[in-house]
């Protein structure tokens, strides 16, 4: 009975916030790491996770992207390095020649021996900050961003219209891409290159935001943001708590990371701040009487997948408070990286979501994109870069 | 329910009112049509009964317009959402969530109806417009039609007590309008919903308004009255009632059945003519403008069309007909080389449209798509031509003389974006056939477009298919296909179900008939044109 329970696929998937926790638990372990081994690893598993379980949704394509991303931050990183970067010694590969700069300039050097350590050592800085990019496409690719924004309190859809415009825009301009081209093709105009760009940018920027004034306007014929009558100084007063929760919370972040700064490391204004905050969002939310269409539920699974993100960081805390080898980079000598078993195995635990997450259904019951000709303003069709 | 009192509404910017001192009364459970030529302040109309106009068009609005009681003045839209339901021209526009279901339940998410309610009205909804396969797909995979019935669901699922729709059937396919239409209708006489629809193909809506209002633009008063009395002197109305008034009848049919039952003399007079037969086709002494041989188009694991062959011939007017998503516009990317196929081969007089460089592609293929105003970019119609004939080399003037053979008399100072859609769709034509491509592909022309526009549309691609341009359509129009088409081709779930003589497809079948030919059957007339035509030289003779 559980088995044939669980063969089923699912209507709809993990919770957003699930995919969200678990991405974070990764993208943070990727910080803690300059080992290139486990960062790659870290990629591969958000990369298959991603591959066994996203839908065929047109934001299930953007890990490509973020991959492309990460490649240019590791490539900028290098080439910066190589033209400014504080030489570390070791074995220099070629020399570039030597800027000097005016004394003022003083410590920034441009040029001199590039050796091979502080290549390296640039290209692991890189693929880190690249891993993270990639933790956050998983994300992107596995959790729809309208269903995430349903799991936020009632009172923070008040900024929802922009929230909302904001979210649909990237979509939207990927979308006018497509059928700008299209349509510049039509004309006999070039659609590749420096002339291409240039004509398709206003198009495509138009189109996207024409579309956004049309949604805002939709979510408003549709009833969004209605709503009841609230004293108008419970609404003063809601408003000014949410002001004042909001400063002293940044207040204390800012005590949190330069200690010494505040008394007791700015956690009492922390505290206040969380508390006013969380008061003027329990007020707030009772203003709209908003209700939710089969919310989302955290059930096992997302229990599951959160834990195992838990897991990957853990292991990797762990190792680092056994001052187990090899968790971070180490130039001198130079050698192959080590592949520490811990964290290893404990990034591999991150691979569970793609077992216990639902199965995004089938694609055969999904109709094609509707076709490349219908090309209207706000064409209504995934991006199809065949083209391209 | 809905009431305008002396209503006067100008744009922004614009030097005349759109509406001018307008009164109105709509009363509850009516379905009331709104009819007039394109620009005429239809959409406006609509826009104003949930106050969308003025509240987010900008302009000056005097008179009151009150919902239920409730004035615009004082309630912006959102407020209304729980009275007025509204489904705009582009329904793609209007969609705030991502998938069907969530789709269905947003507008009671914000209205606060218990989560009960909700999942089973949404349920209800699912089933009343058939949307229950597409429960989960996410609303950017539909075709145009299902994101049409997704958007009309939308606001049905909130129950409110007026839906006002603009165009809900202009991308539907002869039977899904008819489906939309019954549950309207039904909605009409089971809970007394208040219905204002506009819409231009009035050959299926009017047989289910209880009133029409007639916008005459420049801003003229409304005739307002029951479907008869404005059908008698409309400027715009659907074949059957031309034909009532090319025969005489009286009072003016406006279903099927009615006509029917009044048509017995006119069957009799047109049994002694010899009636209008399919054009022959002579294509063997012809070598074919574009050849598709085998071809193949797949969207993931979904065949978009399959193993598909076609030639067209030199003047030849063919006709691609099919329900929503059936894979018409699939073929028309293919023929313009906007896709590459999967299998099989498309030739357009030898070449394959994909490996062309744009230049060359648009001498030999011309796509109009079906919101002709991409096409457009300049700032003014004299500036979009100056600019076609530069970008691609032409002699200048050419774009503008082949304008005023299109559509003379078109305001050379106008920014595109201010055309009707008429004058829209004969720009773009004008900039695709000033190539003179020996291949023309319109996709579904006639969306927007009022009768008189339609006529204008009809004449040129007669004289263009005389001339031996071959012109491909893709429509769900049949009262075009009847005028126009040479050939029909019919495509179900990717394949060619039929490919005969237009006048043949269309007779066959009682779902692509056009109103004149299910009046005089079994006789095979199909247009007024023809039956007025018939008339005359039997009084000739």
């Amino acid at each position: 009975m559980t088995l044939r329970r669980a063969a089923v696929p699912s209507r709809r998937g993990l919770h957003p916030a699930a995919w969200w926790l678990w991405a974070a638990c990764l993208a943070v372990t990727a910080f803690r790491t300059t080992n290139p081994l486990l960062l790659v690893l870290i990629a591969a598993v958000a990369a298959f996770v991603v591959s066994a379980r996203r839908t065929s949704a047109p934001w299930s394509r953007s890990l490509s992207v973020f991959f492309r991303l990460g490649i240019i931050v590791i490539v900028v990183r290098v080439a910066v390095e190589i033209v400014f970067g504080d030489r570390l010694p070791g074995h220099v590969m070629f020399t570039l020649p030597h800027v000097p700069l005016p004394s003022w300039a003083a410590g920034v050097s441009i040029g001199g021996p590039v050796t091979l350590e502080s290549v390296l050592q640039a290209a692991v800085d890189g693929l880190q900050l690249a891993v993270v990019l990639v933790c956050f496409g998983a994300a992107n690719s596995l959790a729809s961003p309208y269903r995430l924004l349903r799991c936020l309190p009632t009172v923070l859809y008040e900024a929802g219209v922009a929230v909302t415009v904001a979210l649909a825009f990237a979509p939207e301009v990927v979308m006018t891409i497509t059928s700008v081209r299209d349509t510049r093709r039509l004309r006999g105009r070039p659609t590749r290159g420096v002339a291409g760009l240039r004509g398709m940018a206003i198009p495509v920027l138009e189109g996207a935001l024409e579309r956004s004034v049309e949604l805002a306007s939709s979510m408003d014929a549709r009833g969004y943001g209605r709503r009841v009558a609230v004293a108008r100084t419970t609404r003063r007063l809601g408003t000014g708590a949410t002001a004042v929760g909001f400063l002293l919370m940044i207040v204390g972040v800012c005590g949190a990371l330069d200690p010494g700064s505040l008394p007791a490391g700015g956690i009492p204004f922390l505290a206040v701040g969380a508390l006013l905050l969380g008061a003027a969002l329990a007020a707030g939310g009772r203003r709209t009487n908003r209700t939710r269409y089969r919310p989302d539920v955290w059930r096992a699974r997302e229990w599951a997948a959160t834990g195992s993100g838990a897991a990957v960081l853990l292991s990797v805390a762990v190792a680092g408070a056994l001052g187990v080898a090899g968790l971070q980079l180490d130039v001198y000598p130079l050698h192959m990286p080590l592949l520490p078993v811990i964290p290893a195995v404990g990034i591999l635990i991150g691979l569970l979501p793609a077992v216990v997450a639902p199965a995004p259904q089938s694609t055969t019951t999904s109709r094609p994109p509707a076709s490349p000709a219908t090309l209207r303003r706000s064409a209504a069709e995934p991006a199809e870069g065949r083209l391209a | 329910m809905i009431r305008f009192s002396d209503v006067t509404f100008t744009y922004a910017e614009a030097d005349h009112p759109t509406l001018r001192r307008v009164d109105l009364r709509i009363d509850e459970g009516e379905l009331c049509l709104v009819v007039g030529q394109t620009g005429s302040g239809k959409s406006t109309l609509l826009r104003a009964i949930n106050g969308l106009v003025p509240h987010f068009t900008g302009g000056h609005l005097s008179g009151e317009i009150s919902i239920d009681g409730r004035s615009t003045r004082d309630y912006p839209p959102r407020e209304l959402a729980d009275v007025v339901g509204m489904v705009g021209q582009n329904p793609a526009a209007s969609f705030v969530t991502d998938v069907v279901e969530d789709e269905l339940a947003y507008t009671m998410e914000n209205l606060g109806i218990p989560p009960e309610v909700m999942r089973r009205r949404v349920e209800d909804t699912l089933d009343l417009l058939g949307l229950h396969d597409l429960r989960n797909r996410p609303l950017l995979s539909l075709s145009g039609g299902q994101q049409q019935r997704v958007a009309i669901g939308a606001v049905l699922s909130a129950s409110p007590r007026v839906l006002v729709l603009d165009e809900p059937t202009s991308a539907l396919d002869p039977a899904a309008a008819e489906e939309v239409l019954a549950a309207l209708t039904r909605l009409v006489h089971d809970v007394g919903l208040t219905v204002v629809l506009a819409e231009h193909r009035l050959e299926r809506v009017i047989p289910f308004a209880d009133r029409v209002v007639l916008v005459p633009g420049h801003g003229e008063h409304l005739v307002v009255g029951s479907t008869a009395e404005v059908m008698a002197t409309s400027p715009v109305a659907p074949p059957i009632v031309q034909l009532a008034r090319v025969a005489g009848w009286e009072p003016i049919p406006l279903s099927v059945r009615d006509a029917r039952r009044v048509a017995a003399p006119l069957r009799g007079r047109l049994a002694r003519v010899p009636t209008p037969q399919a054009t022959a086709l002579s294509g063997a002494d012809r070598s074919p403008v574009a050849v598709v041989d085998h071809l193949s188009v797949a969207y993931g694991d979904v065949l978009a069309l399959d193993r598909v062959d076609l030639d067209v011939c030199p003047g030849e007017v063919v006709a691609v007909m099919g329900r929503n998503g059936s894979g018409k516009s699939t073929l028309l990317a293919q023929l313009a080389g906007l896709r590459a196929p999967a299998r099989g081969r498309v030739r357009v007089l030898g070449q394959a449209p994909t490996s062309l460089a744009p230049r060359k592609l648009i001498k030999l293929v011309g796509l109009v798509p079906q919101d002709a105003s991409v096409l457009l970019y300049g700032e003014t119609v004299a500036g979009e031509c100056a600019a076609a004939d530069r970008e691609t080399s032409l002699e200048p003037g050419t774009t503008a003389a082949v304008l005023d053979d299109v559509l003379p008399g078109m305001p050379r100072d106008r920014h595109p974006r201010d055309l009707s859609e008429g004058q829209c769709l004969a720009l773009a034509l004008a900039v695709v056939l000033a190539h003179a491509p020996p291949l023309v592909l319109l996709d579904e022309p006639t969306r927007g477009l009022d009768y008189p526009s339609k006529d204008r549309l009809v004449q040129v691609l007669r004289k263009l298919a005389a001339g031996g341009t071959c012109v491909v359509l893709a429509t769900h129009d049949v009262e075009l296909v009847a005028q126009v088409a040479t050939r029909a081709v019919v495509l179900a779930a990717g394949e060619i179900v039929s490919d005969w003589a237009a006048r043949d497809v269309v007779c066959r079948s009682p779902v692509f008939a056009p109103q004149v030919a299910k009046v005089l059957a079994p006789e095979p007339w199909l247009t007024v044109d023809e039956v007025r035509s018939a008339l005359v030289e039997r009084v000739h003779e």
